[in-house]
């Protein structure tokens, strides 16, 4: 067959390898490892299945922030390794599991060989408003005008997330600095890569929201972006941490769900519906949506990331 | 075979995996690692269904990969929470473990800093 279809052969068996090798590697640390090469490598799945805007989503938080968190935890968690892993299972519960799961993967893959030939599509009706709210990116279409509920609720899901981790605090540490201190250093490759990356990373970002309405890219995308830029200047001691009492922070966090949640509501008014947008707005309201969400998913990721509060704030 | 369809084995291949590790390791912070493995490849059978779904001159159905992308984010937010919770397990405890009579920790080994 064609080039293009070795390519997809050899990415496909190249992600399951990786996959497996994750699963079966003894030494958490490694698995981790393992698995931010998944998610880099499934990005590449994702370019290949005509989908960008999801590539990047997937580079950025599915390979690069959840790599960082999970990373972190397991260099924090390697005193407890040895006495968790003593607990595997035998031999027998693991071949039936294997099994099961083996029955699992091919139901599924029968299910979807299986699907009706030529298959339902939201395509027309997602792309039929696009012109009326000024957007060319579908997926921004989809996720700013065709269900924009799903995408409110999203951001106000990723706050609860956070509210979720800060509630894991210890009484003491309270309204504390999240994460643990990072030295300050001064002369190694970690923070001339912190000097270097932000000031690009951040131009990037800001532009990934700015074309996100025409091309691939967006909130999330820049957001998580700007997070992660955050984040490398933190671990390079450049940034502290902020106090999570600052009422600065927490404006920022509710910033992205409060400005949707107005505009939608001022639909109700204007436009006649619940995140309705009157036509000749539709475009600046959505720019100024997505600014908003931006800064609210940079700041919640990166404060995911940082976990929960472990030093007392220092006023 | 189409590489769409490629990719659709492919994944129901990763949730099986994925599933395989969520129940026979052990230790929390793999599971959660097996839990984003397998969401990896649900999210993977999103993006075969959109890419047959092809219609109104787009390559793929714009839906469900919007609705991946959602997905993603609250994965990772979720995993956040997650991992969150183990870490404060570990620091109460001084172990990672899910047995329900583990014992508790009694003696200074790993105190809080």
């Amino acid at each position: 067959m064609t080039v293009a279809w070795a390519f997809d052969a050899i990415l496909a068996a190249t992600v399951l390898a990786v996959a497996c090798w994750t699963m079966a590697i003894r030494d958490t640390f490694a698995a981790v490892v393992g698995f931010v090469a998944y998610g880099l490598l499934l990005a590449l799945v994702w370019v290949r299945l005509t989908a960008p805007d999801v590539a990047l989503t997937e580079a950025a938080i599915g390979g690069g922030l959840t790599g960082v968190l999970l990373l972190g935890a397991a260099a924090r968690l390697r005193p407890a390794q040895a006495a968790a892993a003593a607990e595997t299972p035998g031999l027998a519960l693991r071949l039936v599991t294997g099994v099961g799961c083996a029955l699992i993967s091919a139901a599924l893959a029968a299910a979807v060989l299986l699907l009706p030939d030529p298959a339902p599509s939201l395509a027309p009706a997602a792309v039929a408003d696009l012109p009326a709210i000024g957007v060319g990116n579908p997926i921004t279409g989809v996720l700013m005008a065709y269900r924009a509920l799903d995408t409110l609720l999203e951001t106000v899901v990723l706050l609860l997330g956070l509210i979720g981790v800060w509630s894991l605090t210890p009484d003491s540490f309270w309204g504390g600095v999240p994460g643990p201190q990072h030295p300050a250093r001064t002369d190694d490759a970690l923070v001339f890569l912190a000097r270097l990356l932000p000031p690009v990373g951040i131009v990037i970002g800001v532009y990934l929201l700015w074309v996100g309405k025409d091309e691939p890219g967006g909130a999330f995308q820049g957001g998580a972006l700007l997070a992660a830029m955050w984040l490398l200047a933190m671990m390079a001691g450049l940034a502290k941490a902020p106090p999570t009492s600052r009422r600065w922070l927490r404006l920022v966090l509710v910033a992205g769900p409060l400005v949707f949640l107005a505009i939608g509501l001022a639909g109700l008014a204007l436009a006649g519906a619940f995140l309705a947008y009157p036509e000749a707005y539709a475009k600046p309201l959505i720019m100024i949506i997505e600014v908003a969400k931006m800064l609210s998913v940079a700041a919640t990721l990166g404060l995911l990331v940082a976990g929960s509060p472990e030093r007392t704030p220092s006023r | 075979m189409s590489a769409t369809t490629l990719f659709a084995l492919g994944a129901s291949a990763l949730v099986g995996l994925g599933l395989y590790g969520l129940t026979i390791h052990p230790e929390p912070l793999r599971k959660i690692l097996a839990f984003n493995l397998l969401g990896g490849g649900v999210f993977l059978l999103f993006g075969v269904v959109a890419r047959r779904g092809a219609a109104a001159g787009l390559l793929a159905d714009p839906v469900p990969q919007a609705i991946v992308i959602t997905g993603l984010v609250v994965a990772f937010a979720a995993t956040a929470l997650a991992v969150a919770l183990l870490l404060r397990l570990f620091k109460e405890t001084g172990q990672a473990t899910l047995r329900a009579d583990a014992p508790t920790r009694t003696g200074a080994d790993g105190a809080d800093p």
